[in-house]
């Protein structure tokens, strides 16, 4: 698992980690920068929003990094799409999530949704929906931790951790220690 | 989750809490948003279909359909003069026939929407038969007990009041039971059903004795249109020995809370100055009643039909 090089996703049936603790926290790090350098004069207006699950915490991370960069500290707030799920017919209902924003609003800010797997697009169009019956953000942007290609919408992230070309029997596993007490980010075979 | 809720023992431990988790969440992602709206049942109907006068649990349910962008029908059958068991089966299957996703069915005979759920495909989901369940009004009550005391394991509960006729009382009594509270039935020996010995639930007839120990106070309504036997000598004896008045709520706990599911009658079963108390809750039930009801509708219509 904790191959030096990464291995490439391979036919192998067995998980093989893309990203190991170090390269996430490397990836973070890098889109912080990004962020910062993007921001420019804005820093002080940006919202980071994550999508649970693992957009959450990886939201709040993205903003300890700004913090700790910049010294602007930024403000964090997860949003839950659940109830705008579109696939909600075909895979059923599920628990809700925290949806939580900043006391002020994100009315008039500069909103970038965090999510840790961009695939179909989805996920980011019920957040999108979200956000508008919440508030009227200046502008939304996308952070991912790894774009998996695949799109079925047209949805393009701002800011990619890692590009992944996957087929789409594949499974993309992102793993976050707040969540699941480790790093990492996985493929494995699913189709065969 | 089944795909009808019919009483509350439909709805075991997890279920139950899923129930009021999702109402939490809710309630949490809607606060303070000028568009409280969301799309998750677009393009579902949800049919109310109401034999019998209500306020609250009408609009509630219409309102938490609304909220989730489900199209709502409204069908009053008040005054129909069709018989009864034949036009609940030709009034499901016209609905059915029109495509309802779900019915909420209030009716005055004890069992109707069991019968209903045999004849639709969509959900049912019972807004109080006769005397018999009304698990609804026992999600939100459960709801309110958690979210005003934080817990509901170990919550002692005291129901006060026509228990007899109380569709709110059994199901109170299966759902708090279920969640892990403790619950002790207070009224007269007329207004206790034959078989209580067997409900998960403790018996007195002394209110007094039992309001020092009591967490939440559950009053329920006297409810005049079905005391047509002597049940108790007269109203005023039966305000004296189980109404709660100010000098009862004063034998309460500090964190002691006083619910009732409305509609009140002031100064019968509960005095107006314990009414309008900080320990009331009857306004808050209400208002909890339309996210507990957006979470049923969500669990039982978001998903796969």
């Amino acid at each position: 698992m904790a191959s030096p090089t990464g291995p490439a996703a391979g036919d192998a049936p067995s998980p093989s980690a893309v990203l190991t603790a170090a390269d996430v926290t490397r990836v973070v790090d890098r889109m912080a920068h990004q962020l910062i350098e993007k921001a420019g004069d804005s820093l002080a207006d940006l919202v980071l929003v994550g999508i649970p699950t693992r957009g959450a915490p990886l939201a709040r991370r993205l903003a300890a990094r700004v913090a700790a960069f910049s010294g602007t500290s930024v403000d964090v707030g997860t949003v839950d799409i659940t109830l705008y799920r579109d696939d909600l017919r075909l895979r059923g209902v599920r628990a809700l999530e925290d949806t939580v924003l900043p006391e002020g609003g994100i009315d008039g800010r500069l909103v970038v949704l965090v999510d840790d797997v961009l695939y179909s697009g989805r996920s980011v169009r019920a957040a999108l929906d979200a956000l508008r019956d919440v508030g009227r953000p200046r502008a939304v942007q996308l952070a991912v931790l790894v774009d998996r290609g695949h799109r079925e919408l047209p949805i393009r992230a701002d800011y990619v951790g890692k590009n992944l070309p996957t087929r789409r029997g594949q499974s993309v596993k992102v793993h976050l220690d707040e969540v699941d007490g480790v790093d990492e980010v996985l493929i494995t075979e699913v189709g065969s | 989750m089944k795909r009808h809720l019919l009483e509350a023992a439909d709805l075991d431990r997890a279920d139950a809490t899923l129930v009021l988790d999702t109402a939490a969440q809710i309630d949490a992602a809607l606060a303070g948003r000028e568009v409280k709206k969301l799309p998750t049942l677009r393009g579902r109907t949800v049919v109310n279909l109401f034999f019998e006068d209500s306020t609250r649990t009408r609009i509630s349910f219409e309102l938490a359909a609304k909220r989730l962008s489900a199209d709502v029908i409204n069908f009053s059958a008040k005054g129909s003069s069709v018989s009864k068991g034949e036009s609940l089966k030709d009034t499901a299957l016209t609905l059915e026939a029109m495509g309802s996703d779900a019915i909420v069915v209030r009716h005055q005979a004890s069992g109707a929407p069991h019968r209903l759920a045999t004849w639709v495909r969509g959900s049912v989901v019972n807004a109080g038969d006769g005397t018999h369940e009304h698990p609804t009004q026992a999600l939100l009550d459960a709801y309110t007990i958690r979210h005003r005391l934080g817990r509901l394991e170990g919550v002692r509960v005291a129901v006060v009041g026509d228990v007899l006729h109380s569709r709110v009382a059994r199901s109170n009594v299966r759902l708090l039971h279920t969640l892990g509270a403790e619950v002790t039935l207070v009224a007269p020996p007329t207004l206790l059903p034959v078989g209580v010995g067997s409900w998960p639930a403790e018996v007195s007839y002394d209110l007094d004795a039992v309001l020092p120990k009591a967490d939440v106070v559950m009053m329920l309504r006297v409810q005049a249109e079905r005391m047509n036997a002597s049940y108790f000598p007269s109203a005023r004896e039966y305000s004296r020995r189980y109404g709660l008045d100010g000098r009862r709520m004063g034998a309460l706990g500090d964190d002691a809370i006083v619910m009732h599911p409305g509609p009140m009658n002031r100064g019968m079963e509960i005095a107006a100055e314990v009414a309008d108390s900080v320990r009331s809750t009857i306004v808050e039930q209400v208002g909890n009643g339309v996210s507990v009801r957006m979470a049923v509708l969500y669990l039982l219509l978001g998903g796969n039909t």
